[in-house]
């Protein structure tokens, strides 16, 4: 099921960015690591609970504005519902 | 051929052999560290930084206990800021509502709390202690903070009944992840194999209530199964490979490709009180042995599955084969599967009032 637009998405417990100055930016999780790059990066940034689903697809058209926004839209939806899938990520 | 060196990705930090429980599967080495010869604070501290610039991502705390340092929460502070995102693998027993809060606050990831069964009077007889009711106190403590949680059921011929049961014991708890991991046979397991081995009608039972389960809880809790290999058709990838992803310290500073690779005669061990882990980790011999191809038989050495399972698990092969590069004889194109074959077919035509009896189990002592 596609995240609800006006809801929150937040990292798990358990789940965040490595730090700034390490690199490659990594999204560390229990037993796994997610290595983010590009648009991934931006919204696993934008998952901090304050900004909407919207927001974060609002952003990222703005970021990425060459690209068809639809389907910056439907690739963050996608990549949304797979972080919750994998529990990496809850909406509130 | 040669392999380029990949960076480890993950450090097995064995802090202490020290242990309130006594477990008949232990995956620690029938010889065990003392208290005396465990790493200094100062040393652990300067293998993570070591460890962070070699590029590992994660270190799991184990042991033994390892809430027995009583350092613990500067060791957890000391791997944070070096950058790594720091796991405690506990059997929750030294653990109250002050430790848990004081760890958090320490910058602790991920708690894995292990289980020996779903009722107190199995998980009792397995860990030779009272055990149980403490791990679910320490469940409800572990609701009140923003912390992951992994509940760490080891599976075995006597509590593989229980999965609904544990399976109900996990849904009421905050974990994300629950392992169901089956005995692996080294060490303490290895001496206990006749009691712990499951049954094949048992093992075909679990797979299918946890397939439904893995189903049913989709996008709250992640199911992560391990058969006994001893039942599978290929071996596993056995840490990921020899020398390719993990490495582990021992309580007294030597650096392991696996748990159990000290039971492999012949191997020399370098130690982080002498060595850095960059060093040790490109140039041990220990390390080297087993590394990519070249050290492989047939039918692993064309095998096209070679790169997926490694030739699987180099301490098993010593165990059953009595030779650490033979294929690991778990491989249905293992020389020796007809062993394994034959331990799996006397237990499972045995009386089942046999094979149920309460055992006389090998307990693993707790070191000074």
């Amino acid at each position: 099921m596609p995240p609800d637009l006006t809801s929150f998405p937040r990292l798990a417990p358990g789940c965040r960015l490595n730090d700034k100055s390490q690199q490659p930016r990594t999204l560390l999780m229990p037993e796994r690591a997610l290595r983010l790059n590009g648009p991934s990066l931006e919204i696993v940034e934008r998952c901090d609970g304050k900004h909407t689903v919207q927001q974060i697809i609002t952003d990222l058209q703005k970021i990425y504005s060459k690209a068809v926004p639809q389907k910056v839209e439907s690739d963050i939806l996608g990549y949304l519902a797979l972080l919750h899938e994998q529990r990496a990520l809850d909406f509130t | 051929m040669t392999t380029e060196l990949s960076n480890p990705l993950a450090l097995i930090a064995e802090l202490t052999h020290r242990c309130p429980l006594h477990c008949v599967y232990c995956s620690n080495p029938l010889e065990m560290q003392s208290r005396a010869n465990e790493l200094s604070t100062e040393t652990w501290s300067r293998v993570f930084k070591e460890a962070a610039q070699a590029g590992v991502l994660q270190a799991d705390f184990t042991g033994g206990e390892p809430l027995a340092r009583t350092d613990i929460l500067e060791l957890v502070r000391a791997a944070r800021a070096a950058g790594l995102y720091v796991n405690l693998i506990t059997s929750g027993l030294p653990m109250d509502e002050a430790k848990l809060a004081a760890l958090v606050e320490a910058g602790l990831d991920h708690v894995q709390l292990s289980f020996q069964g779903a009722r107190e009077e199995i998980a009792n007889e397995i860990s030779g202690a009272r055990s149980h009711e403490q791990k679910l106190r320490v469940l409800e403590w572990l609701k009140q903070h923003r912390i992951a949680v992994t509940l760490n059921f080891v599976i075995h011929r006597r509590n593989i009944d229980q999965l609904e049961e544990m399976l109900a014991i996990a849904e009421s708890s905050n974990a994300t992840r629950v392992e169901f991991a089956n005995v692996q046979y080294y060490g303490w397991a290895f001496a206990n194999r006749e009691n712990l081995l499951p049954t094949r009608e048992q093992l075909n039972h679990s797979v299918e209530i946890l397939k439904r389960a893995q189903e049913r809880l989709k996008g709250k809790i992640r199911i992560q199964f391990v058969v006994p290999d001893y039942y599978a058709k290929y071996p596993k990838p056995c840490m990921g490979g020899w020398g390719r992803k993990l490495l582990l310290i021992t309580p007294s500073g030597d650096a392991l490709p696996c748990h159990a690779a000290q039971v492999i005669p012949g191997l020399a061990f370098e130690n982080v009180r002498d060595k850095s882990l960059r060093e040790i980790w490109e140039h041990s011999p220990a390390f080297q042995k087993f590394r990519g191809e070249a050290w492989m038989q047939e039918p692993c050495k064309t095998c096209d599955r070679r790169d997926q399972d490694f030739g699987g698990c180099r301490c098993q092969a010593l165990l059953l084969a009595g030779d650490a590069a033979a294929t690991d004889p778990v491989c249905s194109l293992a020389p020796l599967r007809p062993k394994v074959d034959a331990i799996l077919a006397g237990m499972n035509s045995a009386p089942r009032a046999e094979i149920f009896v309460k055992p006389n189990w090998l307990y693993r002592p707790n070191p000074s």
